[in-house]
């Protein structure tokens, strides 16, 4: 037996030894894709109380449970109507290939569900696929124009993103073809930044009067929503609000990104758990509970997730890396024209990573199509399969949300409520203000 | 409709919307959906008294007089329409503007044409800060000076500054370029001067042509892109 001794430490264990000595050899940051990879308090430390003795469930698979969301419901004229509370959010084309957007469009059109433009601008692809479409206006306001202002179903304007809340985008130049260029007003090929703050107003006042301005330009037609990456979000809820949002989008620490600073995505802004419920609380003491919608982000996976979203006080989810994993990142293959799933590894290796571990959406070389705007490796993702394969991902967490529902007794998710749920961890409970399973303590809340 | 405080002037194409009768709302939709059924080709509009969004997202080859100061966001997102402010303007004048011409008779707050993409902007006194920030292919005349910040992350277009720029003219500018009769305080992080071509002093006639200034090319210098930052450089020490 070796006498070497093997204690590492847990300060300078073996990560981070490895972090300092990439440092100290390059003196870069490391920027990557996808969101934070840290443990963090999420949905997974909620449970649900079901029906029992005290509680009446309703029978799984016959009696109805009502998935149906209308979100703008404030100001808007045309308020939006979905079939269901899950929602594609915003990415932009230049991170995803046209085919992707044009998929991501075809499948919400099909669930009854609306999709998200992102920085860059809006394809006459994902117009034309998309039944619901909504337009964000960055501060970048890359390709932004009146004309697709006119032509979407509502407007987000995006405050900040909870991968990298206060801080800008970045579009490597490898991803800036002609096409992703000429849309963003930018050569081909440089390195593309979007600003963190918008050009044309800073405080909460201006944004007050910005938000009017877009109804203008639509008449107060369509309703208008309000992102903002969670920090603050009580006082950020409220100014939202204040401004004259219709809907008010939070998007958590989990969220994804296509390329951003690490340090960023793992250090900056707070969970999702934390996130929905000081939204709610900003809500309700504004009295604008059901009035203002909210839109929860960041991090939402299954059925599970979106129920303790919707029990927490969401009106409805949106979803990035969900949707990009099951358009088949990190698979290890992708399907051709002929239906045959052809192997990928080669690619990751070339990443210098493999299948499960991929987060290197900022190089343009993802091994399944999916955010490149390579003219070969976009080939793989064909939007068709795209579009089903995203279809049966929501199809599944619909189901799982309303089989949740039914099991509490719901006939509609959006009677869940926060009495449905409890604690698993001492920290959730105090995040998400919920009692500590099997007591009615809520640290922070209540007496013990 | 009727009872929007608006008359046509007789006998000719142009309507009167009085803002201390007509709401700016009850205006805007007028603009946006009845000038062209109504054939009409010029709007006057009197007692703006600084509200915000007056003539936002016009498309229509209309000529429109505003009578007085505006407010926030005037012209926004402008295609087509020619709009003259006989006043100042608040912030945000002409953001986003797509084609079109507008002018201010007198001074504009900050961010004056941001995020333009194309059209022109004459500001006939000054501009606060920002001016031109994000800019996209909007072509501006400033008469007089410009505040800090001018022309940031400027892309594409033309800013023509005829007094003086404040602190960081042109900062991490792209393809936009700058073109300053006065004095410069500082550039911004990889804005640098560069000589007049041929092409500039074409461009530059044009542009003081259109605004009407009677200045002359030669008295002004060049800024652009040194396009340092076009990749992301390390050693650059954050100077972004
Ligand atoms: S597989 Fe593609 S989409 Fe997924 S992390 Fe890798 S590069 Fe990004």
């Amino acid at each position: 037996m070796s006498n070497l001794s093997k204690e590492e430490s847990f300060l300078f264990g073996h990560d981070t030894i490895q972090y300092i000595q990439h440092a100290a050899a390059t003196g870069l940051y490391d920027i990557r894709g996808l969101g934070a990879k840290r443990h963090l308090p999420s949905f997974d430390d909620l449970l649900f109380l079901a029906g029992s003795a005290s509680r009446y469930p309703l029978e799984g698979y016959r009696e109805k449970c009502t998935t149906t969301t209308v979100l703008g419901t404030r100001f808007a004229k045309k308020p939006i109507e979905l079939k269901i509370p899950i929602t594609i959010a915003g990415m932009s084309f230049g991170s995803l290939s046209a085919n992707v957007k044009e998929a991501l469009g075809a499948a919400a059109t099909e669930l009854g569900t609306s999709t998200t433009t992102g920085d860059g601008g809006m394809t006459p692809e994902e117009r034309a696929s998309s039944k619901t479409l909504v337009y964000q206006c960055l501060p970048s306001r890359y390709g932004f124009n009146p004309d697709d202002v006119r032509r979407a179903d509502a407007i987000e304007l995006v405050i900040g993103q909870g991968a990298k809340p206060g801080g800008g985008g970045m579009l490597l130049g490898q991803k800036i073809t002609a096409r992703v260029a000429k849309m963003r007003t930018l050569p081909a090929g440089v390195d593309q930044r979007s600003a963190c703050r918008h050009p044309d107003w800073t405080g909460p006042d201006d944004l007050t009067i910005k938000v009017q301005e877009l109804r203008e330009l639509t008449d107060w037609q369509i309703p208008i929503y309000i992102k903002i990456g969670a920090t603050r979000v009580f006082n950020d809820v409220k100014l939202a609000v204040h401004a004259g949002a219709d809907v008010v989008v939070v998007d958590g620490m989990q969220g994804g990104t296509a390329a951003t600073q690490k340090v960023f995505i793992e250090h900056v802004g707070v969970p999702t758990l934390v996130a929905v419920q000081q939204a709610v609380a900003a809500l309700e003491e504004m009295n604008m509970k059901d009035k203002v919608q909210l839109i929860v982000s960041g991090g939402i996976r299954s059925g599970a997730d979106v129920a303790k979203a919707l029990a927490l006080g969401a009106d409805a989810v949106s979803i990035g890396q969900g949707v990009l994993f099951a358009l088949g990142c990190n698979s290890s293959t992708w399907v051709n024209h002929e239906g045959q799933h052809v192997n990928a590894s080669e690619e990751y290796a070339k990443l210098g990573t493999m299948p499960g571990f991929c987060h290197h959406c900022h190089t343009g070389k993802c091994p399944v199509g999916v955010t490149t705007q390579d003219e070969i490796l976009e080939q793989r993702l064909i939007p068709e399969v795209g579009a089903r394969r995203v279809k049966n991902y929501f199809k599944t967490l619909n189901m799982e949300l309303t089989t949740i529902a039914r099991a509490c007794g719901k006939s509609n998710v959006h009677h869940l409520e926060r009495e449905d749920l409890v604690a698993l961890t001492v920290e959730s409970a105090a995040m998400a203000r919920l009692p500590l399973a099997g007591t009615n303590w809520i640290p922070g809340y209540t007496a013990i | 409709m009727d009872n929007l405080a608006r008359k046509k002037e007789s006998g000719d194409k142009t309507i009167l919307f009085d803002l201390s009768q007509t709401t700016v709302r009850e205006m805007n939709q007028f603009l946006h959906h009845d000038l062209e059924k109504e054939k009409l080709g010029s709007v006057k509009i009197t007692h703006p008294d600084g509200a915000h969004n007056i003539a936002v997202g016009l498309d229509a080859p209309v000529n429109v007089d505003i009578e007085g100061h505006a407010g926030y966001f005037c012209a926004g997102m402008n295609k087509q329409a020619h709009v003259t402010i006989h006043g100042n303007v608040g912030w945000s004048v002409a953001e986003n503007i797509m084609s079109g011409l507008v002018r201010v008779k007198g001074f504009a707050s900050e961010s004056a044409a941001a995020s333009g993409h194309g059209g022109t902007v004459i500001i006939e006194r000054d501009a606060s800060l920002r001016c031109g920030i994000s800019m996209k292919g909007v072509d501006i005349v400033v008469g007089g000076s410009v505040g800090n910040f001018s022309a940031f992350m400027a892309q594409a277009g033309h800013l023509v500054i005829c007094g003086d720029a404040g602190d960081g003219l042109g900062d991490s500018i792209y393809e936009a370029v700058i073109y300053v009769r006065g004095k410069i305080k500082s550039l911004g992080a990889d804005a640098q001067i560069e000589s007049m071509t041929d092409d500039d002093h074409r461009i530059l006639k044009d542009l003081l042509a259109r605004a009407g200034f009677g200045y002359e090319p030669k008295e002004f210098k060049k800024v652009a892109s040194a396009r340092g930052l076009y990749h992301w450089n390390a050693d650059a020490n954050q100077e972004y």
